[in-house]
């Protein structure tokens, strides 16, 4: 029986013979190495770095000369107003302690690094993936092109995005940046799609029977229908650029990830400990804040 | 010239229609072409004429292509074949720019859901079509603001829709409607989504604004009620073909086909009801105690032009003219007798309805109900026939 099968398995294994080993590795590392040689590439690549940098830069800075107690007392007070309304006084509560918690452990200019990565990570995902969204949503075919890469974006393992983000753009804060935008986009498309189409036909049909041009009806009608739906993509975009910014420690880029990273290669028990809170509370600031910022649909 | 004219309108979905055009063109029926071609066919061929300040009612079951027929007028829908002539411009062949233009002037359209913008208040979702149109902001307040006190709803302006109860959210896509001031209003269902009460309310309604308004208004239903109660003429569609086109009497009583006959007979109450049920209490005169000028006033009062005269014990005498008794009081008689006509259609009060409708329609003046000893009971007049028949209360009898 068993060398039956043992004959059975060797023929399909000869099979594989005839099958060529494809270089995929191969073919992606020469196309980088073209891309990277070209000139149009090198000035294309060298603005980009040039733009994430300088904003990223524009925000550590800016938030840097504002003192740590006016920092929190001013996010205390701002999400108090959000909250207002809805009586969710737990946020500004959060706000004001967490945020002092980080102070005293002496992550502050960690967390100011980090906030103004992910806050340049998601602005540049918002101000790409909002467009795409509306276009994936005003067109099947591009739906069906952009559904797919979306996938591919999302599956591939984070640390993989390291490698092309440094090949370009070196290491540092803006291949980080870079990184967390292709991992973190996707939900932003995503969501700015799904909001759009979600809107009810006889909707659309209304702003259509009273003769909306596509602009007007996009405008007007469509954007503020998908508004809620779009807000809970931003949020995720949020959460997921935060956490690629730890990842993105690994080439370098500094913030509590750099903590991280080093407390692990040491083992520091301590130090682990203490970024982590203090990257656990940043992100259900900004979780929370997010939602705050986005009221309760209305229902037609 | 009537107001729309629709010639050779259909619609065929799915992928490269022209054969299933062909066949619609041999007359072949909606199952073949679907089963030869794969195409659905949503509006077939249709042919009619819908006239300045009437309401034209579309009538038929779900799946009977009257919604899309209603969205290929205003080109919701765009038609694979046919004609929709507006004003002489035809409508079917307008470029986006035109219709637009068409869409923000001349037609607006009433949605079963309403379609209201849940994130606007109730004055911007009435503000939206002229917003569209780029008019300035207090102008169009002030028309959204005039547009909303004809439905009755002032003082809700700065509520938001999902704040409204169902019918009032229907006089908000109303008001939106009527912002426009569009000479065509296109109402899709519009009651359908209301409860009983609050739909016949809306229908007074709409009947009490159409009074003043006198729109053209397409109608869309899928109840024989209502559609005789609004209509001033009914479309009856089956597959996407139209089956008969009528006043409501027309429809009632004669029926194109078998299905018309069935939709009809669905809610007959002509064979339920008898002219007990209908019958109102009547104006009479007492040929014995009451002379020509109290019978004048009493048909000048009552604003009828004949008055059924009776005697002490309300037997039935016969019936006076206004114009007779008028004669007698000029001539200063008093005497109403000798004007008496006794020729008058008379029934009992168990005849059924539907042989009324013969007695009605030879018969000037309202049909008498007598019971024993020829006493008067009641008069059974067209109106009722029609309110009763289109779902009206009628009297109860123990």
């Amino acid at each position: 029986m068993s060398e039956a099968w043992e004959a059975i398995y060797n023929w399909f294994d000869a099979i594989l013979d005839f099958l060529p080993e494809l270089p995929v590795g191969t073919w992606i590392e020469d196309f980088v190495d073209w891309l990277r040689g070209a000139e149009f590439a090198g000035l294309i690549f060298g603005g980009i770095r040039g733009a994430v940098g300088w904003t990223t830069e524009l925000f550590d800075g800016f938030f840097s000369l504002i003192p740590p107690v006016l920092f929190i007392l001013i996010l205390t007070v701002l999400s108090y107003l959000l909250v207002r309304k809805s009586g969710k006084y737990g946020l500004p509560i959060l706000v004001f302690f967490g945020l002092l918690f980080i102070e005293s452990i002496g992550y502050w200019d960690d967390l100011i690094l980090t906030l103004s990565l992910v806050i340049t990570a998601t602005l540049i995902s918002v101000i790409i993936g909002i467009p795409v969204g509306i276009w994936m949503a005003q067109s099947d075919l591009v739906r069906n092109i952009v559904t797919p890469i979306l996938d591919f974006m999302q599956t591939m393992p984070a640390f993989v995005y390291l490698i092309p983000a440094v090949a370009f753009f070196s290491i540092g804060i803006v291949p980080g940046v870079i990184a967390s935008v292709i991992f973190a986009m996707p939900p932003t498309v995503r969501f700015t799609n799904l909001g759009i189409r979600q809107v009810p036909s006889e909707i659309i049909e209304a702003s259509d029977a009273f003769g909306s041009t596509s602009k007007q009806k996009l405008f007007k009608v469509q954007l503020p229908m998908a508004k809620v739906t779009m807000m809970a993509g931003v949020n995720q975009t949020i959460m997921l650029a935060l956490s690629m910014v730890v990842i993105a420690a690994m080439i370098g880029t500094d913030g509590i990830g750099r903590q991280v990273y080093y407390a692990v290669g040491r083992n520091d028990m301590a130090m682990g400990f203490e970024a982590g809170i203090s990257l656990v509370i940043l992100a259900i600031i900004l979780d929370r804040l997010t939602q705050a910022l986005n009221p309760a649909s209305r229902k037609a | 010239m009537a107001k729309i004219e629709v010639r050779n309108l259909s619609k065929i979905f799915g992928k490269r229609p022209k054969p299933a055009l062909e066949m619609l063109r041999e007359k072949r029926s909606k199952d073949e072409i679907l089963k030869e071609t794969g195409l659905t066919v949503g509006v077939n061929r249709a042919t009619f004429d819908v006239e300045e300040g009437e309401v034209f009612v579309i009538m038929g079951l779900s799946g009977s292509g009257k919604s899309t027929l209603v969205r290929l007028l205003n080109r919701l829908i765009d038609p694979t074949d046919g004609q929709i002539q507006l004003d002489g411009d035809d409508l079917a062949k307008m470029d986006k720019q035109a219709l637009n233009e068409v869409r923000r002037k001349k037609m607006s359209m009433v949605f079963q859901k309403f379609g209201l913008f849940p994130f606007r208040t109730i004055l911007q979702n009435v503000e939206y079509g002229l917003e569209i149109q780029g008019m300035e902001k207090a102008e169009r307040k002030k028309k959204a603001t005039e547009s909303l006190a004809l439905v009755g709803l002032k003082g809700y302006e700065d509520q938001y829709p999902d704040q409204l109860s169902g019918g009032m959210q229907q006089r908000v896509g109303l008001a939106r409607a009527l912002a426009n001031d569009p000479d065509i209003l296109l109402m899709d269902e519009a009651f359908s989504a209301l409860d009983p009460l609050i739909r016949k309310d809306m229908q007074d309604e709409l009947l009490d604004l159409q009074v003043t308004m006198q729109k053209t208004i397409v109608f869309i239903t899928h109840d024989l009620d209502e559609a005789l109660r609004i209509g001033d003429r009914i479309m009856i569609m089956k597959d996407g073909a139209i089956v008969q086109i009528g006043t409501p009497e027309d429809i009632l009583m004669n029926p194109a086909d078998e299905y018309v006959r069935r939709f009809v007979e669905d809610v007959d109450r002509s064979k339920v009801y008898t002219a007990e049920n209908i019958m109102i209490r009547p104006e009479t005169i007492n040929g014995e105690k009451d002379g020509a000028r109290v019978a004048l006033k009493r048909m000048r009062d009552a604003n009828i032009s004949s008055i059924y005269v009776v005697n002490r014990s309300r037997q039935l005498q016969g019936i006076v003219h206004a114009a007779d008794i008028a004669e007698a009081v000029k001539n200063d008689e008093r005497d109403i007798r000798p004007y008496i006509q006794t020729d008058v259609p008379t029934c009992e009060k168990t005849m059924p309805m539907h042989d009324l409708f013969d007695l009605t329609s030879t018969s000037s003046v309202p049909i008498a109900v007598v019971g024993e000893n020829n006493k008067l009971e009641g008069i059974v007049i067209r109106s009722q026939i029609l309110a009763a028949l289109s779902g009206k209360e009628v009297n109860i009898v123990e």
